[in-house]
């Protein structure tokens, strides 16, 4: 199982530089929007942590069609399948190893982009911590989508579109978090804790559903 | 041959023939008791009293409210028979839920736009980002993102299988729908007629809404059947013209 989540980890970071992309692409969605909405510090302030949630959802769908299919074009999905090892075990290793490599990257750069939408320190730590504790639900999630589209010829599109409906409950919770965090009168902790139990039930769900798509999908 | 088309189990659908045969039998009957209550329904419906704050503008709700049960009563017959899919691997099952996605989108598509008409003049706007009305949106996009799934995959029971998946993992999305009105303080209304203590709505607005309630069921499984006919009969084409061109390609 270590050996699988070292094996993607560097497959992951050096072919083409996979990660990198994704942060690319993160700050790009998010440099945009000041073009959009104008450079008015007050209001990219306020839609700051929005806006960086949506950038970091949007980032973290680019990855997800190459998640099964590099396994499959040169057939190590299908040693995958065949190992005595619970399949479930292994997709929630290839989950974590996506995360690690194409996730937290974006976590680890949102305080920056926090500093670019003139978000004060409390927010940028609120949006980092609810980032970090929500985006795992995006990869498991994610995974069912990718699974699901193995087969595909180009599913990148259809994973997202997949994907997008069923992770609008932790971009609500994730974003409410955030805002309680800055927002006096509303208190932190109750969305926070939705957020972690939402990770935790996909986290269950997404590596079962994954799996039994994986395995009906197989040839 | 006769004999052993009649249904005695369940399982005993799985045989596509022996299904073709009761929904030759039954669709007649669902579709004339469909358009009476229909008929009944609408004739009630413009009949019965306005609302003394609404005015006639309550009409709507004999269409809207159907509707909007009926999308999400369609997902869970999605659901059930994708659970069917993937445990018993009945062969109708795949079918039901194929067919059953466009009923859905088409009731959920229904329920959006009548309840868009209907908040124009109560609540003044055509759309608010309200619970119910977001999570139904996201309803009508998981029914449309399952067609397009089930449309880019070429081999029809592979097709169902994964879709069969995606359906049980959208299922989630149901009881955030069914609740949303309760956890969330929003514009929409609390739901007023099946509830724990009676039904708060008064018996004017209640017995068409019923009537109609039952019609859009019925509607809803009549065409339901159809479609799952048709589904069957355009499997049997294309496997009789892949079979044609096999042949024909021998011959030359």
């Amino acid at each position: 199982m270590i050996d699988l989540l070292l094996r993607d980890l560097k497959l992951s970071v050096r072919a083409g530089g996979g990660a990198l992309i994704g942060v690319l692409f993160f700050m790009t969605v998010v440099a945009v929007i000041p073009f959009g909405v104008g450079p008015d510090l007050n209001l990219l302030s306020r839609i700051g942590p929005a806006i960086i949630w949506i950038g970091a959802l949007l980032a973290a769908l680019l990855g997800l069609d190459r998640l099964f299919q590099t396994d499959r074009d040169d057939g190590s999905l299908d040693l995958m399948l065949m190992q005595e090892q619970p399949l479930v075990l292994t997709v929630l290793i290839k989950c974590l190893s996506h995360w690690l490599a194409n996730i937290l990257p974006l976590v680890i750069a949102s305080p920056l982009l926090g500093l670019f939408m003139n978000m004060n320190e409390v927010a940028i730590g609120a949006v980092m911590i609810t980032l970090l504790v929500g985006s795992p639900a995006l990869a498991f999630i994610g995974a069912v989508g990718a699974a699901v589209a193995v087969t595909l010829p180009r599913g990148g599109l259809l994973v997202s579109i997949l994907v997008l409906p069923l992770t609008i409950p932790v971009l609500i919770f994730g974003v409410s978090a955030s805002y309680a965090a800055v927002e006096d009168p509303a208190p932190f902790l109750p969305p926070f804790l939705i957020l972690v139990a939402i990770t935790m039930f996909f986290s269950v769900i997404g590596p079962l559903g994954a799996a039994l798509a994986l395995r009906n999908a197989g040839d | 041959m006769t004999e052993s088309l009649a249904i005695t189990k369940f399982s005993d659908l799985a045989n596509p023939t022996r299904f073709l045969a009761l929904a030759a039998r039954l669709l007649p009957w669902m579709a004339g008791l469909c358009c009476l209550l229909f008929a009944i329904g609408l004739y009630l419906a413009f009949t019965t009293e306005g609302d003394y704050q609404q005015g006639d503008t309550v009409r709507i709700m004999y269409i809207h409210v159907p509707a909007a049960w009926l999308s999400m009563m369609c997902y869970s017959v999605m659901a059930l028979s994708a659970i069917g899919t993937l445990v018993w691997r009945h062969p109708l099952a795949d079918v039901s839920h194929k067919a059953a996605a466009p009923l859905g989108a088409a009731f959920t598509l229904i329920a959006l736009i009548t309840g868009s008409l209907w908040g124009k003049p109560m609540w003044g706007t055509w759309w608010v980002w309200d619970a119910r009305l977001t999570s139904v949106f996201i309803l009508f996009l998981m029914y449309l993102g399952i067609i397009a799934l089930n449309r880019a995959m070429d081999d029809p029971s592979k097709a169902a299988r994964v879709s069969a998946v995606l359906i049980l993992i959208g299922f989630v999305n149901i009881p955030i729908i069914k609740f949303s009105v309760d956890w969330w303080n929003t514009l929409h209304q609390p739901a007023s007629v099946i509830r724990m203590d009676g039904p708060t709505i008064d018996g004017e607005f209640l017995r068409p809404l019923l009537i109609m309630a039952i019609a859009y069921t019925l509607l809803f499984f009549t065409l339901h059947m159809m479609a799952m006919r048709n589904e069957i009969w355009r499997r049997r084409i294309a496997t009789q013209r892949r079979m044609a061109a096999r042949t024909a390609s021998r011959e030359v």
